[in-house]
């Protein structure tokens, strides 16, 4: 970016396009159709169909991979029904594996293992949760971090250290080390805030960046002796003791833990930071314009260094659930894809903090469903990340949903709708 | 995308201030390297120790026996050299004058080659230095196609973290083409194509409707390492000798230039991936700087308005150029593949794509710059594999961690200010 230059859009903001309710009443148009112009013109029914759409596309994906399917395409003019029944039943058992697996398990024997999915679903959106709540602080205050994974990492190392060297009391033990991982999360990330500030080194690669050191750093610290289990040179870090793991919520047949309770109070945290605080309300200013933002005194790069930090310890915070309560053990893999998919938790979210808790909840849904599609059907847990990119790419498009679903769009009357909206996308 | 002062709104022009305050960073960073290098490959080791390194292969015109020298001398005389070029750096700097870009080249070399020296003292096995550049140029095959791809792209304005994407879309799409066809060389045409489909995905969503290029980037990296493997979870695994058995591109020697000694096989002893890599980075050297497309290219990254205004269309520029920047990065990701002689794998890319990205920031959106600092990327990478065959008292995760914090360094202006194109990222709404 040139100093001449505006940041990058802000995430966090819908296109202007989106922006939903100012319709304008014409009296040739009864209240019930201005009514039913607006529920098909607001963001929530593209988010609806943008998932829907995702789903269909991936579906398509899922059919085509599909063994029957490819042999009834072979003979799809002589006898077109096998092959459309084919897709279906491919498709259909696909999802409904995936909805079993994420939220109700009706195969199941006892009721417990029936609601155990839902419960692995809260789990695995734990993390996302978190560290999409960091990153859309990041967005909405113009900064494009996309060092989740750098920081999810470091908060686990920090965290996951203190958890397993140091003997401490229940509760001081997992406060402490909660602690750690945020300022672990949060120095990581606060090194990219800093160069961007004193620098104006572009987050974006910085973060790149400090993912990628942050991958070798740990790999090579599980080769150390303090990280290893004593008389092991497997990359694996001694367990977490019990006085410094997140508490079960729901009993030891659950891995449901503390962490979600944590990801919800970080939700809360940021809704009131961001829309009530004067802090959120200088962070935002500078996301939306840093020159207006310094001309009223807003010290900017101080907001783009603890915009920084305040997204790292969230990220921490995640790696903390991966550590003191998922996996309870610290290993090289501790991050998984947790920061990239809690981009497009973010994203999706649109950087609000109930948006995000919701679009971690899906993605966790997604990826908890993933694992039982793969084991029943067949059909790879991989499918899960199309449907997800697609979910996003198609919710930062509405112009492309609206088109694909003949809707009209916001702030236009029906008889205009077809030109208008060309000439929105068209630029 | 990078380095920028949030500060003044324009780079205040010479006449305007007498004298800008001198910045004393590069002096002081060649300072502080050449000193550890002193003290920590030339004072610390102990003495009497040898290192050998192997310079010529047994097809060359005549060959050179492996040079042996005495490690602590040498490593103490090349970190002398390192540090009288510090010296000349800091008076270019106290006189305000610049230096050339050899400076940091032959600095470079020498802190490496002191290295070399260090990490190969008393070992038994010699250090095959030819065989080290010469994996240095293959594993620089991606970052090079790929850095030249973001270049394309961001000269117009577009920025496109969808390098990995396209990056494994082509090492994708090569393989499963090679083959069916069982042929190599039909793979690498194909390879373009999908790089051109993703950069496609990416005007698509940023220049129609107007997304964040970087948000779109971001998604589609996700959505094509999605798709992918997806279908190789599929397809490929369900019939690997159909499907995923590329033929390895053959090596082609070109008479006469591959028997020089040391650089025939480094440089002509490769297959024809890498002929078409230097044809690619000449011809864009050429073309971005001194041609009428590449001044309009520039002038839509840079001015766009500007370029509109004298009749340039902005967004049919930006589109022509992703698509081509694209089809580079597809067929970098053929080195994957057909050029390695290797079977499709999951996310085999392995985050090339971003190191590519900060290859085109480290060459300043230079071709030529870009090229070196894929070298010199690549040369980490491969420094580790070979050093980790000789045996080095440096863990590999370290080292390969070196080209990550070379860059932030990078980025950070501690090697001169990186100004990318000026209207990058931002959309042109007429």
């Amino acid at each position: 970016m040139s100093p001449t230059t505006p940041p990058l859009p802000d995430a966090a903001v819908p296109p202007p396009a989106d922006t939903g309710t100012e319709a304008t009443t014409t009296p040739d148009e009864s209240r019930g159709q201005t009514a039913m112009r607006e529920i098909l013109a607001s963001s929530w029914v593209v988010t609806t169909l943008a998932i829907v759409l995702a789903l269909i596309i991936s579906g398509v994906l899922i059919a085509a991979a599909d063994q029957e399917v490819q042999d009834a395409a072979v003979y799809l003019f002589a006898k077109p029904a096998d092959f459309f029944s084919a897709a279906w039943h491919a498709v259909s058992s696909a999802y409904v594996a995936l909805f079993q697996g994420a939220v109700f398990d009706s195969t199941a024997d006892t009721f417990a293992q029936k609601i155990k999915p839902l419960t692995e679903t809260l789990t695995v959106s734990t993390p996302l949760i978190l560290a999409g709540l960091g990153l859309g602080i990041g967005f909405r205050a113009g900064l494009f971090n996309i060092g989740a994974q750098g920081q999810i990492i470091l908060g686990a190392v920090f965290g996951g250290f203190i958890g397993f060297t140091f003997d401490l009391p229940p509760g001081l033990h997992l406060l402490l080390a909660m602690l750690g991982a945020a300022i672990g999360g949060g120095l990581w990330a606060g090194v990219a805030g800093v160069l961007k500030a004193r620098t104006g080194a572009h987050e974006v690669i910085v973060t790149i960046m400090l993912n990628s050191i942050a991958v070798y750093l740990i790999a090579y610290l599980l080769t150390t002796k303090p990280f290893q289990n004593p008389g092991s040179s497997n990359p694996i870090s001694p367990p977490i003791p019990e006085s410094a793991q997140y508490p079960l919520l729901l009993g030891d047949q659950f891995r449901l833990h503390a962490g979600f309770i944590v990801a919800i109070l970080a939700a809360v945290f940021v809704w009131w930071l961001m829309g009530r605080s004067t802090i959120g309300f200088k962070w935002r200013a500078v996301g939306s314009n840093p020159h207006a933002a310094r001309t009223a005194g807003i010290s900017v790069n101080s907001a783009y260094i603890w915009v920084m930090v305040t997204a790292g310890a969230l990220a921490g915070l995640a790696g903390s659930a991966q550590v003191l309560g998922t996996d309870k053990v610290l290993t090289a893999d501790v991050a998984a894809s947790f920061g990239f998919d809690a981009i497009t938790v973010a994203l999706l979210g649109r950087s609000k903090p109930f948006g995000t808790f919701l679009a971690g909840l899906l993605f966790g849904a997604l990826r908890a469903g993933g694992f039982a599609m793969q084991a029943r059907t067949g059909t790879p847990i991989d499918i899960v990340l199309v449907v997800q990119s697609l979910v996003v790419l198609f919710i930062a498009a509405p112009p492309l949903v609206r088109a694909v679903f003949r809707l009209p769009a916001p702030g236009t009357r029906r008889t205009r709708t077809p030109r208008s909206s060309t000439k929105e996308v068209a630029a | 995308m990078t380095a920028t002062t949030v500060a003044p709104p324009a780079p205040a022009p010479e006449k305007a201030k007498p004298l800008a305050p001198i910045s004393w960073k590069a002096p002081i960073g060649y300072g502080v390297v050449g000193l550890i290098s002193l003290v920590l490959f030339g004072l610390l080791p102990a003495d009497g120790q040898d290192s050998t390194f192997v310079l010529s292969t047994s097809k060359d015109f005549f060959t050179i026996d492996p040079i042996t020298v005495p490690a602590k001398v040498t490593a103490i005389v090349l970190s002398v050299i390192a540090l009288v070029l510090a010296g000349i750096s800091w008076q270019a700097t106290r006189n305000r004058r610049k230096v050339g870009a050899w400076l940091p080249v032959v600095f470079g070399i020498v802190v490496v080659l002191a290295f070399l020296t260090w990490a190969d003292a008393g070992k038994s096995s010699p250090l095959p230095l030819t065989g080290l550049l010469q994996g240095s140029l293959f594993l620089a095959i991606p970052l090079v196609f790929g850095s030249l791809a973001g270049l394309l792209c961001e000269r117009s304005g577009i920025i496109n973290v969808a390098i990995e994407g396209q990056l494994l879309a082509g090492a994708f799409l090569a393989a499963v083409v090679a083959s069916i066809t069982s042929s190599a060389y039909v793979g690498l045409v194909a390879a373009p194509i999908a790089g051109m489909i993703v950069s496609a995905l990416l005007v698509l969503f940023s220049i129609r409707y107007v997304v964040n290029q970087i948000i779109v980037g971001v998604v589609l990296n996700v959505l094509v390492v999605g798709v992918t493997s997806y279908l190789f979870s599929t397809v490929l695994k369900a019939d690997a000798s159909t499907f995923n058995s590329p033929p390895k591109l053959p090596t082609i020697d070109i008479p006469l230039l591959s028997q020089i000694p040391i650089v025939g096989p480094v440089l002509f002893r490769q297959t024809i991936l890498v002929y078409i890599m230097y044809v690619v980075v000449v011809l864009l050297q050429i073309f971005v700087f001194r041609s009428r497309w590449g001044l309009r290219l520039r002038a839509v990254g840079e001015h766009p308005k500007a370029a509109d205004t004298v009749g340039i269309k902005v967004n049919r520029t930006r589109v022509r150029a992703t698509l081509l920047g694209g089809a580079v990065a597809g067929l970098g990701g053929a080195f994957f593949t057909v050029a390695a002689g290797l079977a499709f794998g999951k996310e085999m890319t392995g985050g090339k794509g971003f190191i590519a990205l900060a290859a085109m920031i480290l060459g300043r959106w230079n071709p030529v710059g870009a090229l070196a600092a894929a070298l010199l990327f690549g040369f980490s990478d491969n420094l580790q594999v070979v050093l980790g065959i000789i045996g080095t008292p440096i863990p590999s995760q370290i080292m390969l961690m070196t080209p990550y914090v070379v860059t932030i360094f990078a980025v950070a202006g501690l090697v001169g200010r990186v100004r990318p194109p000026a209207a990058e990222g931002i959309p042109y709404v007429k």
